[in-house]
């Protein structure tokens, strides 16, 4: 009976939780760099995949060294910018903070994202050649769980998809999370942003999309069972490709093309 | 009982998921894929394992009004350990598993064998029991996950096993077995077997069905 006592109980506590939480917190510090190295190498290697370039013969470092050019936008004139060091910058920190980032009304926060930065990250991957090969931009927008971190790559003529993955997300595994699917994430391929008058024409729709009919180059077949993810990811393009995302920037860049 | 009874025995005699009817939850939710089940396994096997050493160690200076939330800090905290590895050495699978380590916390297994064998054995018996158990939870756990890839995306630990149609074959894959329900299912079958294979599994039925009264006229 003498562990019933209430000094013995507060003892056994403290030791307890100092063991414990010498433990864990252990643990975290030790393998934190390798925790790191690992995020941004999965970082790297999803704007590779995005564009198609992803190597199993050669590192993901090396590829992307040798081929992407990381420039920061800033989202307000659409214009580069080198104001802001590429090596420091953390869009994710920089989205939260109200100095750094824009608030959004509710009807312009069709993505749910609720603030959105005021400098962006561009990645602009080159051929062999080091003339521009497609441009990939960060997007994000809420599902129906989560928030969906991708990349969304377009050609150098900055109007035709080139690919689209998302890296990060937590939206239901065999419904929204097919957003992963690379059958159809192979759908994006080639449609068309803008229609002729300069607006986002491209959606994400119910039903499948026959390649015969007028504007099927505009459309892509959503994931059935999985409406509200596919409502997300459909405006995460009507955000990011709109005039508070990278419409400015993109114009500029039709234009040099 | 014997080293070879505490590692075996929570295999088929008294499995955790199919006789203890415990850890159902991520049954369903990690057995889509046979690689990331592997994962979970050896993630929940472990944890099960230290957990019940550790509380045993200790077993003796716990007072009993604390013991549940004495327990639960070990476990939890080897859980944590167990996540921070895998982001560290098998990022993507952890990425995969995502928020079902930190669920291993909840695990009615690792609580279950902590407080019904660990509390009251000695600290290697103690072990090998959270292990046998952790390897009971794991052979149900591959088996499900090795119908449910097989089934439901025509492979085995991602190899194509069964030429799928959209690929040119003739195997046209099973949406169900993606979803998580296709687990209930196929434990139900494996309780199913094991019971009419070992009849003494079988439940006493807690009331009897009177026969129906005769029916009378309209």
């Amino acid at each position: 009976m003498a562990n019933e006592t209430v000094k013995k109980t507060i003892t056994v506590t403290l030791l307890l939780c100092l063991v414990c939480s010498v433990l864990v917190s252990g643990a975290a510090v030790i393998l934190r760099p390798a925790q790191i190295a690992n995020q941004e190498l999965d970082f790297k290697r999803n704007i590779l995949s995005t564009v198609g370039l992803l190597d199993p013969a050669r590192s993901v470092d090396e590829v992307f060294n040798e081929r992407v050019e990381i420039r920061v936008v800033d989202l307000n004139t659409g214009e580069y910018t080198d104001d802001i060091s590429v090596q420091e910058y953390d869009q994710r920190r920089v989205a939260r903070d109200p100095s750094t980032s824009l608030g959004l009304s509710r009807t312009e926060d069709i993505a749910g994202i609720q603030r959105r930065e005021d400098y962006a990250l561009v990645y602009l991957v080159q051929d062999t050649q080091g003339e521009l090969e497609s441009i990939v931009l960060p997007v994000r927008a809420y599902g129906l769980w989560s928030t969906m971190w991708g990349f969304l790559a377009l050609e150098a003529d900055a109007n035709t998809v080139r690919g689209l993955r998302f890296y990060e997300h937590g939206e239901t595994p065999g419904l929204g999370g097919e957003i992963d699917n690379p059958r159809w994430q192979a759908r994006w391929e080639g449609k068309q942003v803008y229609d002729d008058a300069g607006d986002v024409a491209l959606s994400v729709v119910k039903g499948s999309v026959d390649p015969a009919e007028p504007g099927a180059e505009y459309r892509i077949d959503g994931l059935s069972g999985a409406t509200l993810t596919t409502r997300g990811a459909d405006s995460m393009i009507k955000f990011w490709l709109g005039e508070k995302g990278f419409k400015s920037y993109l114009v500029g860049r039709q234009e040099e093309a | 009982m014997k080293a070879r009874d505490l590692l075996f025995v929570p295999l088929i005699r008294n499995n955790p998921i199919t006789l203890q009817i415990l850890g159902i939850c991520s049954a369903l939710a990690v057995t889509v894929n046979i690689k990331v089940t592997l994962v979970m396994c050896v993630a929940v096997t472990l944890v099960t394992g230290f957990s019940n050493l550790f509380v045993s160690m200790v077993r003796k200076q716990i007072p009993s009004s604390i013991r549940i939330i004495v327990q639960m800090t070990i476990i939890a905290s080897l859980v944590i350990v167990v996540d921070q590895v895998l982001k560290a050495y098998a990022y993507d699978t952890s990425r995969q598993l995502s928020v079902f380590v930190g669920l291993i916390i909840t695990n009615c297994i690792v609580m279950g064998r902590a407080e019904a064998f660990a509390m009251n054995n000695k600290p290697f018996p103690s072990f090998l029991d959270g292990i046998g158990n952790g390897l009971g939870y794991s052979l149900i756990l591959i088996a499900v996950a090795f119908f449910r890839e097989l089934l439901g995306s025509g492979t085995l630990l991602d190899y194509p096993v069964l030429p799928l149609l959209a690929e040119g074959g003739w195997f046209e894959p099973n949406g169900m077995f993606i979803l998580p329900p296709s687990a209930f299912f196929l434990i139900g079958f494996f309780i199913w077997g094991i019971r009419t294979w070992k009849k003494e599994q079988v439940e006493e039925p807690d009331f009897k069905i009177a026969p129906n009264s005769k029916p009378q006229e309209a």
